[in-house]
């Protein structure tokens, strides 16, 4: 069974295991191209257990995972990010001493080709390519509406900023996916509300989201989808205002038995 | 600027040039075979600072491959089998065969991080010494502890740097010559380190020294550019090794113990991890200090005290660990740290009164 064209990731029976703690089990979903899915749970729940599988960190232990039309069952972080999916970090994973728009330049290196013998030899093609690599990560700085920090170490930036640099980085690997674990942690309202009008701008640009967030404002706001996880298993499926009424999302997150 | 930039460097230039006729016309012919360690000794702080400094891995059995390339000259290169193969096939040899054992060397152990990684390649140091020093049965190919030795000098045709020659009245030594040759290869590992750390591989290196999870993630294929890294540095040290063999014309596995590597481990930290010139900066310093230091520890014991109580060898290390700890304790990223280090190590105000806004934020 092929699974339809407009799925951009397809995850079927996927299971998930740490010694004797079972952080996914038997969890079947998929993403179509162009939405912007949002993942919900309690804390626990095996959000970013999913997220770590889908962006090659974590090797899943049962069932598969393809990525537009290709099995990625056991792959290499970098591998898929070759693929076309980039990703965020929940506690801000930005290269610390290295200033902003650095940081975008790492994210250029999987797109460019500068091997040794161009780096030694600073050759036309070497330096056409630097010089298209800084001009992107400045487009891109702009983008994310940074463009005054790029010389600012990315630890000096505020907490927003690095946010919105990750999430420039991220950007910078071309990908078809951009997964976000929870972006708008640690935001303050205004700052959210700027986030949210940044995911809207990325999805227009063709860019699908996979959204891992708390702020259920925000991903009621944003997101086509919602899949709920509870205790390692999807509970819930379907449009936000669905799954809002879901009794068994109401009993996941409130406690007590699902009716 | 350009024209200012352009005389700074004429005037390097003609200082090095000149430097080892002063030091022979100041300190005597010794001091200039002392240079011509330094700069083996720089070139191999350079190469195990693509390791350490860049890539943030640390090695501490990297005196391996200096006795990788040396060993290679030396055994194609001298009686020991009647092999006498040019420098300029040996050379390039020793270091591709060194770049070789870096990669055997990485390939396995680079999933290792931290202190794991510095163990593993501890042992590796020593195993090679060891090979080195007993390989010499059943069938005799290093010659066992006693060495290598009526090594080749180093020559090109009927120029061999290894004799003396007149020039317009000039009396240019063999110490002179090894120099020149020396800091020809000095200069050109210190331009492939330069190029290497401005482009986008050095950037790689450096964004696996500051988070590898999240540069795999940005697609840096971090096996791969950890084992450039290695292989860079392991050829740095083949040169630097061959270099050393044919200048001393003998070597044996004595001259690569564990304390080589730390010597040369120091001379990165202690001149400044990742910047090239505080790197030239340790190399000279920990091979001239300890060579003063060796000189006068026993004269001036005798005129003060009257005699030599301590044995200037042992003082020599004592002085020398104090010196690491007073330098660690006030510049902590070396004395000349690349501007990126002086970051990480800098106490920083800005970053503390965010990290509380942070926490503030999160509680609201």
């Amino acid at each position: 069974m092929t699974p339809p064209s407009d799925h951009l990731i397809e995850l079927s029976g996927v299971g998930k295991h740490f010694g004797g703690v079972i952080a996914l089990a038997d969890v079947s979903l998929h993403i179509k191209q162009g939405e912007i899915y949002g993942l919900i749970g309690p804390n626990g729940a095996g959000k970013t257990t999913l997220f770590n599988v889908v962006t090659g960190l974590y090797q899943l232990d049962s069932g598969s995972f393809d990525f537009a039309g290709q099995r990625y069952t056991q792959c290499k972080p970098h591998l898929l990010a070759q693929a076309g999916i980039a990703r965020t970090f929940q506690n801000i994973r930005l290269f610390a001493n290295m200033s902003a728009l650095e940081n975008i330049m790492v994210g250029r290196h999987l797109r460019t080709r500068t091997g040794i013998w161009g780096a030694l030899t600073r050759n036309a093609a070497a330096r056409a390519e630097e010089r298209a690599t800084v001009q992107r990560a400045r487009e891109l700085l702009d983008y994310v509406g940074i463009s005054s920090a790029h010389q600012t170490l990315a630890k000096h930036l505020s907490y927003g900023e690095q946010r919105r640099l990750e999430i420039a980085r991220a950007l910078a690997t071309e990908p078809k996916l951009l997964a976000l674990d929870e972006p708008a942690a640690g935001m303050n309202a205004t700052e959210t509300v700027a986030l949210k009008a940044l995911l809207q701008k990325i999805r227009a640009s063709g860019i699908t989201v996979l959204l891992i967030e708390h702020d259920v404002k925000l991903i009621m706001g944003l997101c086509d989808r919602v899949a709920v996880l509870d205790y390692g298993k999807k509970i819930a499926e379907g449009a936000p205002e669905e799954v809002r009424r879901d009794p068994a999302v109401i009993a996941a997150y409130l406690g007590g038995e699902a009716a | 600027m350009k024209l200012h930039r352009s005389s700074g460097h004429l005037t390097l230039a003609i200082a090095l040039l000149a430097l080892p006729f002063i030091i022979d016309a100041l300190f005597g012919h010794g001091w200039v075979r002392i240079t011509d360690f330094a700069l083996l000794y720089i070139m191999l702080a350079l190469g195990l600072n693509i390791v350490v400094g860049y890539a943030g891995l640390l090695d501490l059995g990297y005196i391996a491959f200096y006795a990788v390339g040396a060993y290679t000259y030396a055994l194609l290169g001298s009686p020991q089998f009647g092999i006498h193969w040019p420098m300029y096939v040996v050379l390039p040899l020793g270091a591709l065969i060194a770049c070789g054992f870096g990669v055997l060397l990485g390939a396995p152990t680079l999933k290792l991080r931290g202190d794991y990684l510095a163990i593993v390649t501890l042992g590796f140091g020593e195993i090679i010494r060891i090979f080195l020093n007993n390989l010499n049965a059943p069938v005799n190919i290093t010659n066992g502890p006693q060495g290598i030795s009526a090594i080749d000098p180093l020559q090109v045709g009927a120029f061999s740097f290894g004799s003396s020659y007149e020039w317009m009245g000039i009396r240019i030594d063999d110490v002179h010559l090894h120099y020149y040759l020396f800091l020809g290869f000095t200069l050109l590992v210190i331009f492939v380190s330069r190029r290497l750390e401005d482009s986008r591989i050095g950037r790689a290196w450096v964004a696996i020294r500051e988070d590898e999870v999240a540069a795999s993630a940005m697609g840096i294929n971090t096996r791969n550019i950890k084992l450039l890294a290695f292989a860079m540095g392991a050829t740095f040290g083949g040169i630097s090794g061959g270099l050393f063999a044919g200048f001393q014309g003998f070597v044996s596995p004595e001259s690569f113990s564990l304390m080589e590597s730390i010597m040369v481990l120091c001379m990165v930290v202690l001149g400044g991890m990742g910047n090239v010139g505080g790197v030239v900066l340790g190399g000279v310093l920990l091979v001239a200090l300890p060579e003063l230091f060796r000189n006068a520890a026993g004269p001036v014991q005798q005129a003060l005290i009257g005699k030599v109580i301590v044995d200037p060898e042992s003082l020599r290390m004592l002085m020398f660990g104090l010196a690491l700890i007073l330098v660690m304790l006030w510049r902590p990223a070396g004395i000349w740290p690349s501007t990126q280090r002086r970051r990480e190590f800098a106490a920083d105000d800005s970053v503390l009164h965010q990290e509380q806004e942070t926490v503030y934020d999160a509680s609201k």
